[in-house]
C-alpha cells in the first residue's frame, strides 16, 4: 500500500464512521418539521427563515417569545425587564405531580423562567413597551408572575408614556395558583384602566392560541386588536362548548378570521407584515405636528408608506 | 317565601343525620301509645343536634361545594327582597337583550342607597333554563356594566352578589364576545370612584364571577366557594379523571376560610347551622349587617381614594420570588 492509498483509506474510514453515527430522534426531528395544516415536510431552517410560516399553505406555526422578539423588535434594542421573577407555590399544589416539579419541567422545555417576556424596544424605529407570551412555557398560563410582569410592563409604559404592545398566547389562568391566578385578570385590567385613562395606545396581538382568563382580561382590552391568521382565540374551549350545547361547531369557529367576521378584532395580518403594521399604528396615534403648510399631511403619509414596505431581519 | 315549607334536600355528608332523623320520626309516631319513650326521644334529639354540630364543624371542601350549590340556597332576588321589599329592577343591556341570569336594580341597604348587581340561578326547571343555571351571557355582563356606569354617574355604591358556575360557554356567547364583556367589566369596575362591595353567596366560578367581583371589599358566606375553574374542570384537566373532584376542591383552596387566610377575602359571613337554605332571613340579615359595616367604613374615603383603595387591593395580590436588586 502506498502512501496515497493509505490516505484515501483513512479518509474513507473517517467518512464511514461519521455517516454511521445515526442521528438521535430528537436531532432528526429538529431538522424537519411537518406542517400541522398541509402535512408538508419542511426543512426547519427554511421554515425559520420564513418566520415559522409554512411556505406552502401559509399556516402560522406557534412561536416562542425569543423568536418573536427577533422578528419584531429592531435588532439589538430589546431590553428585558423583570427577567428574574419566578413563581412561588402559594397553595402547595399537588395533582398527579407537584406544581414545583411541573414548573421545573416547563422551564426545562421552554428555556424560560415564566410564560411571558417583557421589556422595551423599538419596532420599526418607534419606542414601545413590549410583552410577549410563550405558549411553550406551561401552556402560556397566567399565574402570579405573568400577572405581575404584565402589570409592571403596563405601569412602565404609563410612566414613560410609551405605546404598549402585548402578544398573547395562552391557555388561560394557571390552575395551580388557584384564586391568585384568577385575580391576575383583575390586576392587569386595573393597570390597563389607568393606562387607558392617560390616553396612551395599547395594541393587543392575539396569536395561536389565546383562551380563557387571558382573553377575558388584557388580551381583549386593546385599543386596537390584531390577530394572526388561523389563530384560535376564544373564552371557553371548543370541547367545553360542544359538550354544553351538544352540537358540533363549525370548523372555522373561534379562528382569527371568524373573529374578524364577528367584529371582535380589527385586523388579521400575516406575520411578515406585523412589525410594519405595528409601526404604522403607533405612528398614527402619535400627536401630529401642527401643519406648517398645506402639503405637510401628504408628506407624512408618504413617509409611513415608505416605511411600511416589508423588510426582513 | 314558601321555601321553609318544602322538604329539605339532604346532602351526601348528612347521611348519618338522616338515619337519626328517621329514628326520631318513628319514635314520635309511637309517642302517643307509649309515653315512657319520651326521655329516649329527648336524648335522641340531643344526639341529633350534637351530631349535626360536629358534622358541620369538620366539613371537607367538597361539602362546602355541595352546600354552595344547594338547590334551595337563597339567590340574589331572595336577598334583594329581604333587604328592600320595594327595590326597583332595571332591565336589559340597551343593545338588544335582557339576560335573566344577571339581576340589576336599585335598592336601599340600611341607610345606603345602592346599585345592586347579582347573578341569578333559577328555582323551577323553566326558571333555571331561562337563567341558564346562573351562567350569564355577554349580554348579562353588559347589563351589569350599565349598572356600574349608572352607579358612577349618580355616585351610588355598588353591591354585587356572586353565585354562578361561570360565564356561559355557548356558541352565541362566543360570537357575542364573552371574553370582551368580562374584560371590560374588570376594567370599568377597577376604575369607578364609588364604593364597591362584593359578596360571594354561593359559587364563585372563575372569570364569570370576577366580572362583578372587582371590589374594595370581598365578603364570602361561610359555605360559599370561589375558584379559578370549576373543580370538575380542574379534575378533568389535571387528574384526567372526573372522579377526582374532591381532590381538586382540596388542592385549589376554594373555601371561604382558606381564601380569608390567603388574604383575597376580607370577611367571612356566618350562615345558620346547616347552611343558608335553612333560614333565608337570618343569612340575609347577616349579609346585610356585613355590607352595612363595610359600606359605612368606605364612606370615609373620598372618590379618588376609593378607586385607589380598590386598585391597590388587586395590585398586591400574587405570590412570586424576586431576587433583591443589587
Amino acid at each position: 500500500m502506498d502512501l496515497k492509498e493509505w490516505f484515501a483509506n483513512r479518509k474513507k474510514a473517517a467518512d464511514n464512521s461519521q455517516s454511521k453515527q445515526p442521528l438521535t430522534n430528537e436531532e432528526y426531528c429538529a431538522l424537519w418539521t411537518q406542517c400541522f395544516h398541509c402535512r408538508e415536510l419542511l426543512y426547519t431552517r427554511d421554515l425559520r427563515s420564513n418566520l415559522f410560516v409554512c411556505p406552502k399553505c401559509q399556516y402560522h406555526f406557534r412561536i416562542g417569545a425569543v423568536d418573536r422578539i427577533e422578528q419584531l423588535a429592531d435588532p439589538g434594542c430589546f431590553q428585558e425587564m423583570d427577567a428574574d421573577l419566578s413563581s412561588a407555590d402559594p397553595l402547595g399544589f399537588v395533582d398527579t405531580d407537584a406544581y414545583k416539579n411541573r414548573q421545573d419541567e416547563a422551564s426545562r422545555k421552554s428555556g424560560l423562567k415564566e410564560a411571558v417576556v417583557c421589556g422595551t424596544g423599538k419596532i420599526r424605529g418607534r419606542d414601545a413597551a413590549i410583552g410577549i407570551m410563550d405558549f411553550g412555557h406551561f401552556g402560556g398560563s397566567m399565574g402570579s408572575v405573568v400577572g405581575e410582569k404584565v402589570t409592571r410592563l403596563v405601569e412602565h409604559a404609563l410612566k414613560h408614556s410609551l405605546p404598549l404592545i402585548v402578544i398573547s398566547s395562552s391557555g388561560g389562568a394557571r390552575m395551580q395558583e388557584g384564586i391568585l391566578s384568577l385575580m391576575q385578570m383583575a390586576k392587569t385590567s386595573s393597570a390597563l384602566k389607568s393606562f387607558s385613562d392617560a390616553g396612551l395606545l395599547y395594541i393587543s396581538v392575539l396569536s395561536e392560541p389565546t383562551f380563557g382568563g387571558v382573553t377575558a382580561s388584557f388580551a381583549m382590552l386593546g385599543d386596537f386588536i390584531i390577530a394572526e391568521p388561523g389563530a384560535r382565540i376564544g373564552f371557553a374551549g371548543r370541547r367545553v362548548i360542544e359538550q354544553t350545547i351538544k352540537q358540533k361547531l363549525p370548523a372555522d369557529f373561534q379562528t382569527a378570521e371568524y373573529l374578524l367576521n364577528h367584529g371582535q378584532v380589527d385586523m388579521v395580518i400575516e406575520r411578515a407584515k406585523l412589525a410594519d403594521a405595528l409601526g404604522a399604528l403607533i405612528d398614527l396615534h402619535q400627536p401630529s405636528a401642527p401643519p406648517k403648510h398645506s402639503d405637510a399631511k401628504d408628506k407624512s403619509k408618504q413617509k409611513v408608506a415608505a416605511q411600511s414596505t416589508p423588510t426582513r431581519a | 317565601m314558601a321555601h321553609t315549607d318544602r322538604k329539605q334536600v339532604p346532602l351526601e355528608f348528612e347521611q348519618p343525620l338522616q338515619a337519626l332523623a328517621q329514628q326520631i320520626e318513628n319514635l314520635e309516631k309511637q309517642l302517643a301509645d307509649n309515653p315512657a319513650i319520651e326521655s329516649d326521644l329527648a336524648r335522641l334529639h340531643e344526639q341529633y343536634d350534637l351530631l349535626r354540630r360536629s358534622l358541620y364543624s369538620k366539613l371537607r371542601p367538597i361539602d362546602h361545594l355541595e352546600l354552595a350549590r344547594h338547590k334551595q340556597r337563597p339567590y340574589t332576588r331572595d336577598y334583594f327582597e329581604r333587604w328592600d321589599s320595594e327595590w326597583i329592577e332595571m332591565h336589559g343591556d340597551r343593545k338588544g337583550a335582557d339576560d335573566p341570569a344577571m339581576v340589576l336594580g336599585l335598592l336601599r341597604i340600611g341607610g345606603h342607597k345602592v346599585v345592586g348587581i347579582g347573578t341569578q340561578k333559577g328555582r323551577s326547571l323553566r326558571d333555571k333554563q331561562q337563567c341558564n343555571f346562573g351562567m350569564p351571557q355577554p349580554e348579562g355582563y353588559r347589563k351589569a356594566l350599565r349598572g356600574i356606569r349608572h352607579a358612577e354617574k349618580f355616585n351610588l355604591p355598588i353591591v354585587t352578589l356572586i353565585d354562578t358556575p361561570g360565564a356561559y360557554p355557548g356558541m352565541a356567547a362566543e360570537e357575542h364576545n364573552q371574553a370582551e364583556a368580562i374584560a371590560v367589566n374588570l376594567m370599568e369596575l377597577a376604575g369607578v370612584t364609588v364604593p364597591v362591595v362584593a359578596v360571594v353567596t354561593g359559587e364563585g366560578g372563575s372569570g364569570g364571577a370576577l366580572a362583578i367581583g372587582v371590589a374594595n371589599r370581598i365578603l364570602m358566606l361561610e359555605h360559599s366557594v370561589y375558584s379559578v375553574i370549576s373543580p370538575e374542570g380542574c379534575a378533568s384537566i389535571l387528574w384526567r379523571s372526573p372522579d377526582k373532584v374532591s381532590e381538586a376542591c382540596q388542592a385549589m383552596k376554594m373555601t371561604a376560610k382558606e381564601l380569608l387566610q390567603l388574604g383575597v377575602v376580607d370577611e367571612v359571613i356566618d350562615e345558620p347551622l346547616g347552611g343558608a337554605h335553612n333560614d333565608y332571613d337570618t343569612v340575609a340579615t347577616n349579609a346585610k349587617m356585613g355590607l352595612i359595616r363595610h359600606l359605612d367604613n368606605l364612606r370615609n374615603l373620598n372618590r379618588s381614594q376609593l378607586r385607589e383603595d380598590r386598585q391597590k387591593k388587586f395590585r398586591n395580590i400574587g405570590a412570586f420570588y424576586e431576587p433583591a436588586a443589587v
